[in-house]
């Protein structure tokens, strides 16, 4: 026996890797699950890899940052342009985070397709929901550490909805913030949850998910017609996975590992030509012009929210995200018999196409969010020169009055300005004077969107803006008439 | 001792025990209660402190009261952002301590004393900071197009209320605002 396997089987003596691990890596699967369908099975695995690049780069990072909230900008402002490669680091951990957050998204929405979470998989599933959460409070938390104003006033807006919370809400509040203020107890208390309460939930949680998985084995590609029974799942599956089976350890490995690498790939060079994001600038509260938005995982709550009425808001921010996990939690149980195969299960198919869609167009809309006025519109964004050009003086002059007073910031003209109102480029064939002057003074009845400008303007600029108004009309079409209503 | 002794060997179903064994099975059930009884102490002293350090934010502060300067600071009818370092923080808080009111002054009233309105900068929707537009007389907030008229009442948007208005008090030619901390809809800066 030559002396390198001597000094192997030493340690194998000690650590018994033979009789554990490696049968771990070897067990068998389906046959299925390793053939060309499994190709669906390789979103865990690579969730899995992003995570561990995500331990490795915040390992690194957390050798500069500095989780103090009077010194943080300045690390952050250092690790981008003074530390060698300080800026890749910080651009990869924002790109496999991101990346991760994807695959977490692509393997559940697979696991759910497949009917993978029924007998005997539920508590995978549920561990796996729990990943989730996890996986989203680290971008969360992420976002925070990121000590710029949407890091601050992003912390603001999740301090007033926790101040929502009936009765003690005051309280929430100051566990949130940790203190009376968003400062130095703020930063570190989510530096602490990014850095050691997540990640160690994360974890632990992980391991059971791949305990799971190994103890109760992979769920085999789904076929039409072969439905899930617990009474006699078992049994046929260590059948198949007995007489069929094949070992991890080889086809389903190297797919695994090739998307793994992909992944990598990927966001490597997205994280080396796009750099890192932010700061967006340096957190001073009292500097204006902030514009906060949540991170990209939490654009659809910001933009669902954003488009529900008022009554609906604390519902929507305090109940709708616990009912929404729970129905997650409840998905096994609901349905864990049965089939499996996406093609007998429309209404599953239908949930995720529904979905998607919803989680697509609130992103944009949360992205884009249309609700916010231009704060800047009324001095940044001029009237534009066609439709003053043959203006009469009273007309201009209303013209000066829509900016001075700020209307740009809600209402664009030709398609330039705020968009939370209506763009009022052709309002005069809508509204006769006496209809804006109504509008203007007593703005939207109850105090809905627009303001009451009766008293922030005078009869003489009313009479200015008017005109001006009026005169916005497509050329050629008449003012709009009276009203027959009394 | 001895009825005592007789009662906790009774639940063995071995053949009866000798002497020395039921002694030691004494010993053991004692030591197993005295363990019982030592762990939840340990646990006790453990999970008392801890619970009131984690709830240390919740304590309550004394707000000190800040100077935003001469009262001549402040023109009649007209709205001025001041801004001063927060002392409800930590010393490590940098710039994040910067804190703006919104003052107002609304002139003198019958008794000839200066009367203010100071605001807090957080909107009373989801706390994100207005903007005061003195051309339109009012504020903005960026976020949902909150609207406030000048004197703090809710113009129009999303926002439950008018925005927070803070304690405030002229000391010795000076007004003085009392330190606000982050103010929520349930936990205002009034009282």
């Amino acid at each position: 026996m030559t002396w390198p396997i001597k000094i192997l089987q030493w340690f194998d003596a000690r650590l018994k890797v033979r009789e554990s691990i490696w049968p771990m890596a070897t067990h068998p699967i389906p046959k299925s699950a390793a053939g060309p369908m499994g190709w669906w099975y390789i979103f865990g695995s690579a969730s899995m890899t992003l995570l561990m690049v995500q331990i490795v780069t915040g390992i690194a990072l957390a050798l500069v940052y500095v989780p103090a909230a009077d010194k943080a900008y300045g690390s952050l402002l250092y690790l981008n342009y003074e530390q060698p490669l300080g800026w890749f680091m910080r651009a990869l951990h924002y790109y496999a985070g991101s990346g991760m957050m994807v695959m977490v998204f692509l393997h559940m929405t697979q696991v759910f397709l497949h009917g993978s979470y029924k007998y005997p998989r539920e508590l995978t599933w549920v561990i796996g929901v729990f990943l989730l959460l996890c996986t989203l409070g680290m971008f969360f938390t992420g976002q925070v550490l990121r000590w710029d104003p949407d890091a601050y006033w992003g912390i603001a807006v999740g301090g007033s909805m926790a101040g929502r919370v009936p009765i003690i809400g005051p309280q929430v509040v100051d566990l949130v913030l940790g203190g009376a203020i968003i400062g130095g107890d703020t930063l570190s208390r989510f530096f602490t949850l990014h850095v050691f309460v997540i990640p160690g939930a994360l974890l632990s949680l992980l391991s059971v998910h791949l305990w799971l998985v190994l103890k109760r084995g992979i769920s085999a590609a789904p076929k039409p017609g072969e439905k899930v029974d617990p009474a006699t799942y078992d049994e046929a599956y260590e059948k198949e996975v007995h007489k069929d089976g094949v070992p991890f350890l080889g086809e389903a490995f190297i797919k695994d590992a090739f998307m793994s690498a992909l992944v990598v790939v990927v966001v490597v060079v997205i994280a080396a030509i796009v750099g890192p994001k932010g700061p967006s600038g340096p957190p001073d509260p009292t500097l204006s012009g902030a514009n906060p938005r949540p991170e990209w995982p939490f654009l659809w709550l910001f933009g669902l929210l954003s488009l529900s009425p008022p009554a609906a808001e604390t519902f929507l921010m305090l109940v709708f995200p616990v009912l929404l996990v729970g129905v997650l939690l409840l998905v096994p149980f609901v349905s864990n018999r049965g089939e499996r195969s996406p093609s007998r299960r429309p209404v599953a198919v239908l949930s995720v196409i529904v979905l998607a869609t919803l989680f697509a167009v609130l992103t944009y809309q949360g992205a884009t969010s249309p609700w916010s006025p231009k704060m800047e519109a009324w001095s940044g964004d001029p009237i534009p020169v066609r439709i003053v050009k043959d203006s009469t003086p009273l007309q201009m002059q209303g013209s000066l009055v829509f900016q001075n007073k700020n209307c740009r910031n809600c209402h664009a003209l030709d398609g330039i300005g705020g968009t939370r109102g209506p763009d009022l480029t052709t309002i005069g064939s809508r509204l006769n004077s006496g209809q804006l002057i109504d509008q203007v003074s007593n703005g939207t009845p109850g105090g809905g969107n627009m303001p009451a400008y009766g008293k922030q303007v005078s009869a003489f600029e009313m009479a200015a803006l008017v005109e001006f108004l009026v005169s916005l009309r497509p050329e050629g079409q008449p003012p709009a008439g009276f009203s027959a209503k009394p | 001792m001895a009825t005592g002794e007789s009662e906790v060997s009774e639940p063995t179903t071995t053949p009866p025990p000798g002497e020395p064994i039921a002694r030691r099975t004494l010993f053991q059930r004692l030591f197993l209660g005295a363990t019982v009884l030592i762990g939840l102490a340990a646990a006790t002293v453990l999970i008392i402190p801890f619970v009131l350090y984690l709830a240390g934010p919740m304590r309550k502060r004394n707000a000190p009261w800040i100077s935003l300067g001469p009262l001549n600071k402040f023109p009649k009818g007209e709205t001025r952002l001041a801004t001063f370092d927060n002392p409800l923080g930590t010393p490590w808080d940098g710039m994040t301590a910067n804190t703006g009111v919104y003052v107002r002054n609304v002139g003198k009233d019958e008794k000839g004393n200066e009367n203010f309105l100071v605001f807090s900068i957080n909107c009373a929707h989801l706390g994100c900071p207005v903007s005061w537009f003195p051309q339109s007389g009012l504020f903005m907030c960026p976020c949902h197009g909150g609207v406030y008229y000048e004197n703090g009442e809710r113009a129009s948007g999303p926002p439950p209320r008018g925005l927070y208005h803070c304690e405030w008090q002229v000391n010795g030619g000076n007004l003085e605002v009392q330190a606000p901390h982050y103010p929520t809809l349930q936990n205002t800066l009034r009282g």
